[in-house]
């Protein structure tokens, strides 16, 4: 650890107070020395730093502290240090409950379907801006399909009641040329492809920008080269551009994987009312239900500490499987 | 005509690189096509919305509840949503929330990103490492409900707040770009005796408007859109934010009927002032879009590529 790592500042300083160069030797002495006047020094760094240290401290690491009650007889008048110690009775009776494992069961086929209907959306619709040759359609079409991410969720499913709803415009449509009319919203059958729907409709124009990014800096003589020697498009496709887009597509997958047991928790909430528990639940709204709606904090937030300490256990196993892989994942 | 054309082909610079072979027309023409459908998968359903909102109620039951074009186009359902009631004071209280919430959010995260990229900083790593684990185990919801109503926050705005003043994306994009300043101006200012303070407002934040920009644009249209917290922690609908608003009246008074709530209201209210409601409660996000859209592509991505 260095005494003065941050550069050009150690001459403007104000000079150390008396007494602090420590006799030759007392290096442990030093250390400390040192520690406080970085600290000295850096005192209104340290002021910035409140207000946000601050909220993490009491909105994530108190909430992360409060994960507690999950091993707690959870009675809200008495609080958590009142509160009785029941150890692990919270997690029996949550792997003991058949809607909890069918929620679970629900989120997991959401997110399986999604992997597979929603995650190549973003990569195609990037090759296609990507093959524009003419910069202003480009530009354009770009603008346009990114709009939707900023939308709310509330207002996307409003736009898709308005559109796919019993009275919406497909029905209407349909009806007026004497087709069969198509019940999609409130059938259950319909509802998880519906969701993917949704998504895609929300989220695939803003997906494409990280591989737009990763298409952007592939080196043109690469193409060129391929070109020379006699490579069609497809070939310089398979050989150039989708080496290029591998860790890319990689790091998607782990970040996916991690978050395999959260789909679209707003978006779910939003909707599950008019199909039902059955084809709705996913864990986060029965930890709603549960918790906040039915008082059962203990237990519901039992149910929520399991799902953070899958998605932990999921990340760290994707990240290994990437970097056997030969790809960096997230972290190292 | 084809001479405007021609001239103009001619003006248009050659894009495609000379070793790149001429595309297949029908290639072409599937690649127009599929532009075309995206374009209209994404702009049809607003289309839908605004039209709808502006048309003759008359004119949208006789069409089954929507019209494509308004005929008969009057402002009559913003007149009714807008002359005060429900809709009216939502949307002041949303506009509330957002200015005040973007204002809070973005001093603090330009705050702790400032003190997190200066080289050195006392406390500096694990400090980072405590805001980048809450990337991996975010904190759950029913601790975080319990913490909020611990803290007396419940029922009152600020619980629309506090409880996502920062957000860790958004602080370690600002920090990255903070870091990707030149040091030499801060050692030239620090030779002239500026303080931290001065060095913030004098050269980090002139640097760093497009980030800046961004970053108190995604706080804004977040504000802007939850309706999430206001749903757990604000008990009294006069308070809610308009997004709360249009799902309890709009969803839930529509297909998705929640016979529990049982609320009044909206919920017999025509589309047309439905309609109304969700084109209010989007153009704000549609108006602040071309500026975001300009600064994202180049703030967001020099940070997130860094990070």
């Amino acid at each position: 650890m260095s005494v003065q790592t941050r550069p050009g500042t150690a001459e403007a300083r104000p000079p150390a107070p008396p007494g602090s160069p420590a006799a030759p030797g007392a290096i442990r002495a030093a250390r400390r020395e040192s520690r406080s006047r970085r600290w000295r020094r850096d005192r209104i760094l340290l002021a910035f730093m409140v207000p946000g240290l601050l909220y993490f401290a009491i909105f994530h690491y108190g909430a992360l502290f409060g994960s507690v009650l999950a091993f707690l007889d959870y009675v809200p008048f008495l609080g958590l240090t009142g509160s009785r110690w029941i150890g692990l009775e919270n997690f029996q009776r949550l792997f003991g409950d058949g809607d909890f494992w069918h929620a679970a069961l629900n989120t997991v086929e959401i997110s399986l379907l999604q992997l597979v209907f929603y995650f190549p959306a973003p990569l195609a619709l990037a090759l296609l801006l990507h093959s524009l040759t003419r910069t202003r359609i480009k530009r354009f079409v770009q603008s346009a399909v990114y709009l939707p991410h900023f939308i709310s969720w509330v207002i996307v499913v409003a736009l898709f009641q308005q559109m796919l709803g019993a009275s919406g415009v497909l029905n209407g449509f349909l009806a007026d040329n004497g087709l069969h009319t198509v019940h999609i919203l409130g059938n259950p059958d319909a509802f998880k492809p519906m969701l993917v729907a949704q998504v895609i409709w929300k989220d695939t124009g803003w997906g494409t920008i990280i591989f737009l990014a990763a298409l952007a800096q592939v080196d043109e003589q690469m193409y060129e080269a391929a070109a020379i020697d006699g490579a069609g498009p497809w070939r310089r496709f398979w050989h150039v551009t989708l080496p290029a887009l591998r860790p890319v597509i990689v790091l998607l997958l782990v970040l996916r994987l991690g978050e395999i047991l959260s789909v679209g928790f707003e978006q779910i909430l939003l909707q599950r009312d008019a199909v039902g528990a059955r084809a709705a639940e996913i864990i986060d709204t029965f930890v709603y239900f549960r918790g906040i709606q039915g008082g059962d904090f203990g237990f519901a937030a039992a149910a929520g500490l399991f799902k953070g300490l899958v998605g932990v256990v999921l990340v760290y196993a994707a990240n290994k499987i990437s970097h056997r892989l030969g790809e960096s994942g997230v972290y190292r | 005509m084809t001479g405007l054309s021609r001239s103009r082909a001619r003006r248009r610079p050659p894009v495609r690189p000379a070793w790149q072979e001429r595309p297949h027309p029908l290639t072409s023409g599937a690649k127009a096509v599929a532009v075309v459908v995206v374009l209209v998968l994404v702009f049809v359903p607003f289309l839908v919305v605004v039209s709808t909102s502006l048309a003759d109620p008359a004119d949208v039951v006789a069409n089954g509840g929507w019209v494509l074009w308004p005929e008969h186009p009057s402002f009559a359902a913003y007149a009714e949503i807008l002359s005060g009631g429900v809709v009216g004071r939502a949307t002041l209280v949303s506009v509330g929330v957002t200015l005040v919430g973007t204002a809070c959010s973005l001093g603090a995260t330009v705050l702790l990103a400032y003190a997190l990229s200066r080289p050195g900083v006392f406390g500096g790593k694990p400090v980072m490492l405590l805001v980048l684990f809450t990337f991996l185990f975010p904190p759950g919801m029913i601790p975080a409900y319990l913490v909020v109503k611990q803290l007396g926050l419940l029922d009152s705005y600020g619980a629309l707040i506090a409880p996502v003043l920062v957000n860790t994306f958004n602080l370690v994009v600002m920090r990255g770009f903070f870091q990707s300043l030149p040091s030499e101006l801060y050692e030239a200012a620090r030779l002239d005796g500026a303080s931290e303070w001065s060095m913030l407002w004098r050269i980090t934040i002139p640097l760093s408007r497009a980030v800046l920009a961004v970053i108190g644009l995604f706080y804004a249209v977040s504000y802007w859109n939850s309706w999430f917290n206001a749903m757990i922690y604000i008990d009294t609908p006069t308070k809610w934010p308009l997004q709360l608003v249009l799902r309890t009246y709009v969803l839930a008074g529509g297909q998705l009927a929640d016979p529990s709530s049982g609320e009044a209201g909206l919920m017999s209210a025509p589309q047309t002032v439905q309609m109304a409601v969700v084109v209010l409660a989007t153009i704000p996000i549609v108006l602040v879009y071309p500026f975001l859209q300009r600064y994202f592509v180049k703030g967001v991505l020099s940070g997130a590529i860094k990070s």
